[in-house]
């Protein structure tokens, strides 16, 4: 077999933009060069009026198996995570079972390479069953790849447990991530606390429940010195506080989903299901703060939270269903279209800045230079494209941007030196 | 708080979707039912036919019981499913069961749910009208079409409730009543002010900050008694203090009960008002026959009028209101 000729775009990583082509044998970037001629065998992708650039990373998805592989499993959604260009994916832990024993964790990433469309990088839980009362085997997991924990879904409410936890896993050279939700503050919540939940009349979940975690972690962080991620951050006053917590020096950092800088609170006036999300849409001047707590670096990350359910299960009223919405496919294209940011600032918040975080940045996110692993995203950042949810790689259909127009989408994606997506259509 | 916009008259979800005209229509039509409501034989073939399915999702005895009566004065067929909750969560999701009994040929659908929103969700799911008969804390569109018929009957305001000051006291937060009411008073030109302890109001109205509600809102209900032409008092349930939103029924009924010494604070043709049930002894202290201005019964009475006129206007088209016969 011959060798990958990615040919005719803009090379876009750590060092700039240029033109260029890049030629990739056996797993690993071989040569990038203006013009570089293919040879008997090559496989050409057309990268013209394309963007080629360190594979995407995401922090955040729920790819669900194992225990809801009717929402999603590890293979669809790793087909979703490659049509969105992403070469690797942190699979949020709130599987059944839950990632806190090394079995599941290698069961997780066994599914992923199984299925050869990205990395799945299993992340650990903080607590056994995310019950949030007795720590995971912390070093077990760490010896077996671990690097993020996380009991996603659940914030760790007890402040002793959480500072226990981060002394415990400061030797392990592991980062913890937390979900912010102060849960006596959002008992029975259903969206986002505020003019548009008192008019329809549902129990609302304040922006205060984020804030009080937040601001509690950055505290245990100064006094531990353990690096914390922050996921999903959604609302203007969080942002304000890591943005303090990183210029006093503190090692955290943040992801930001685009469905809160693209969506706001009055989306749920007709009660759609579809919108509802942990934590949920917010208002306004919370989807600035995103965009310009992005834009200066306090927020680190684009992760998705990709969250799929099935469709019966947003068939229900507005305080039964689930929260959650896919993210994966559409990540692209709604950071084009949302953020006021130069293009080489989005893609380092979708790839070599998450792959930091994630632990992996010694194989993705890296420079487009000869002898790096081949994990690589060609997107076309102008094509406008409309959302179909029948279109979609996803299980499930629970996008909450159907008919929306979006701009920039991913033409293709080469992991681990395989094109596993090329012209837009995922190849396994 | 949204305006109205244009009414497609298929659906009554909620007041915001009526503009004060829409509102007047109805209230007219109700008086031709409150008409035929003191028939001897109380009942026209309007909606001969037509099949009104109740989809109570949660116990109602009362509401139910007036729109099926309503339904049945105008010779439509009725039939009542209860789901329970529980059925729901053995699997069924709310759109299998809405299509399922849609599919048995259904006019309109009449809707009582616990979860804000449920019956617009219906919507989707059927060509069939849907009727909103309470939602979570959301609406209730046709009490506050019976409240505004009360008053205007009550207080002989056929030409609107301008100048007129309704005071709704208590749970306002978790009241579909109160959020039905409110919309429907001040689209009728009334002044409304909403009494409450601020863990009862809603979260916007209950700290600082901008608001868009039409109303003024007060924490003592003396100072206004003296002031205002209905007292609308709402039922304030127990388990409040649970969520520590009161600390006592108690300190919540010697606050904002109706007593007979609050009761002597109002102007003489002032009506009270409540939606049911009454809490006796914490609301409603005083005994409610002994106030000349109680309007509670009536409220009632008017409510099955009322449902009347929503039915035939979703349902009623090409037919009229004469009884069998003439």
């Amino acid at each position: 077999m011959g060798r990958l000729l990615i040919t005719g775009g803009t090379l876009l990583d750590q060092s700039g933009e240029r033109r260029g082509d890049v030629a990739v044998d056996s797993g690993r970037i071989v040569e990038v060069g203006p013009a570089l001629p293919p040879v008997a065998d090559d496989i050409v992708l057309d990268a013209r009026g394309c963007v080629v650039s360190p594979g995407f990373v995401d922090l955040h998805v729920h790819l669900r198996e194992p225990g809801r592989e009717e929402a999603e499993t590890i293979e669809t959604g790793s087909r979703a995570a490659a049509l969105g260009g992403f070469t690797a994916v942190v699979a949020m832990p709130n599987t059944d079972p839950a990632h806190d024993s090394v079995s599941v964790v290698e069961f997780v990433r066994a599914q992923g390479r199984r299925a050869g469309l990205c990395e799945v990088l299993p992340a650990g839980c903080i607590t056994l069953g995310r019950h949030g009362e007795q720590l995971a085997p912390f070093r077990e997991l760490a010896d077996a790849g671990v690097t993020l924990f996380t009991d996603d879904g659940n914030g760790v409410q007890d402040a002793a447990l959480m500072r226990h936890a981060l002394e415990y896993a400061g030797p392990l050279g592991v980062t913890l991530a937390q979900h912010c939700e102060t849960v006596s503050l959002t008992g029975g919540a259903v969206m986002h606390e505020g003019a548009c939940c008192s008019r329809l009349g549902v129990p609302g979940w304040p922006a205060l429940a984020e804030v009080l975690m937040v601001f509690r972690d950055i505290e245990l962080v100064r006094l531990t010195g353990v690096p914390m991620h922050f996921l999903h951050l959604s609302t203007a006053r969080s942002i304000e506080l890591v943005r303090a917590a990183k210029a006093d020096g503190l090692a955290v950092t943040a992801e930001a989903a685009p469905h809160h800088f693209s969506l706001t609170d009055e989306s749920l006036a007709g009660f759609d299901p579809v919108f509802k999300v942990n934590p949920p849409l917010r208002e306004a001047a919370d989807m600035a703060a995103i965009k310009a707590g992005l834009a200066d670096g306090t927020i680190d990350a684009i992760a998705t939270d990709h969250a799929p359910h099935a469709p019966h299960t947003k068939e229900l009223p507005l305080d039964q269903a689930p929260p959650g919405m896919l993210g994966l496919e559409t990540a692209l294209g709604l950071s084009l279209v949302e953020l006021d940011m130069p293009l080489a600032d989005i893609v380092a918040a979708l790839s070599w800045k998450p792959a930091a975080i994630a632990g992996v940045a010694d194989r993705h996110g890296r420079p487009l230079v000869p002898g790096e692993p081949a994990n690589i995203t060609v997107f076309d950042p102008q094509v406008e494209w409309q959302v179909a949810p029948g279109a979609l790689a996803s299980k499930s259909r629970n996008t909450p941007y159907v008919g929306r127009v979006l701009r920039g989408r991913v033409r293709h994606t080469v992991y681990a030196g395989s094109p596993v997506v090329v012209d837009g259509v995922a190849r396994r | 708080m949204s305006a109205a916009t244009t009414w497609d008259r298929r659906h009554l979800l909620s007041i915001a979707d009526l503009s004060a005209a829409d509102i007047h229509g109805l209230l007219e039509l109700t008086d031709h039912m409150v008409e035929i409501n003191a028939r001897p034989i109380p009942k026209v073939p309007a909606l001969r036919g037509k099949n009104v399915v109740s989809l109570f999702f949660e116990d109602s005895t009362r509401t139910r019981t007036s729109f099926d009566t309503a339904a049945k004065r105008l010779s439509a067929d009725t039939t009542t499913f209860a789901v329970s909750a529980s059925s729901v969560n053995k699997g069924e999701s709310l759109r299998d069961t809405v299509e399922t009994i849609a599919a048995m040929g259904v006019d309109a659908f009449v809707v009582r749910h616990k979860s804000s929103g449920t019956p617009e969700l219906i919507t989707r799911w059927t060509t069939a009208s849907v009727v909103n008969a309470g939602d979570g804390w959301h609406q209730h569109p046709t009490q506050a079409l019976l409240d505004c018929y009360t008053i205007r009957a009550g207080l002989d305001r056929r030409d609107g409730f301008d100048g007129l000051h309704i005071a709704i006291v208590g749970d306002i937060k978790h009241s579909r009543v109160a959020r039905s009411d409110l919309q429907a008073f001040t689209a009728l030109g009334a002044t409304v002010t909403l009494v409450a302890p601020p863990t009862l109001l809603p979260p916007v109205l209950a700290n600082p900050g901008h608001h868009d509600w039409p109303v003024a809102v007060a924490h003592d209900l003396d100072p206004l008694l003296p002031e205002i032409d209905v007292l609308y008092l709402l039922r304030v349930q127990r388990e409040r203090m649970d969520d520590a939103l009161l600390p006592s029924l108690l300190e919540y009924s010697a606050h904002y009960g109706l007593t007979t010494a609050r009761a002597a604070l109002l102007p003489p043709h002032a009506l009270v008002m409540h939606p049911g049930p009454m809490n006796r002894g914490v609301e409603m202290i005083v005994d409610p026959a002994e106030l000349p201005g109680s309007r509670i019964l009536h409220q009632v009475a008017n409510g099955v009028a009322v449902r009347m006129a929503v039915l035939f206007t979703l349902l009623g088209s090409g037919s009229d209101l004469r009884g069998e016969g003439t």
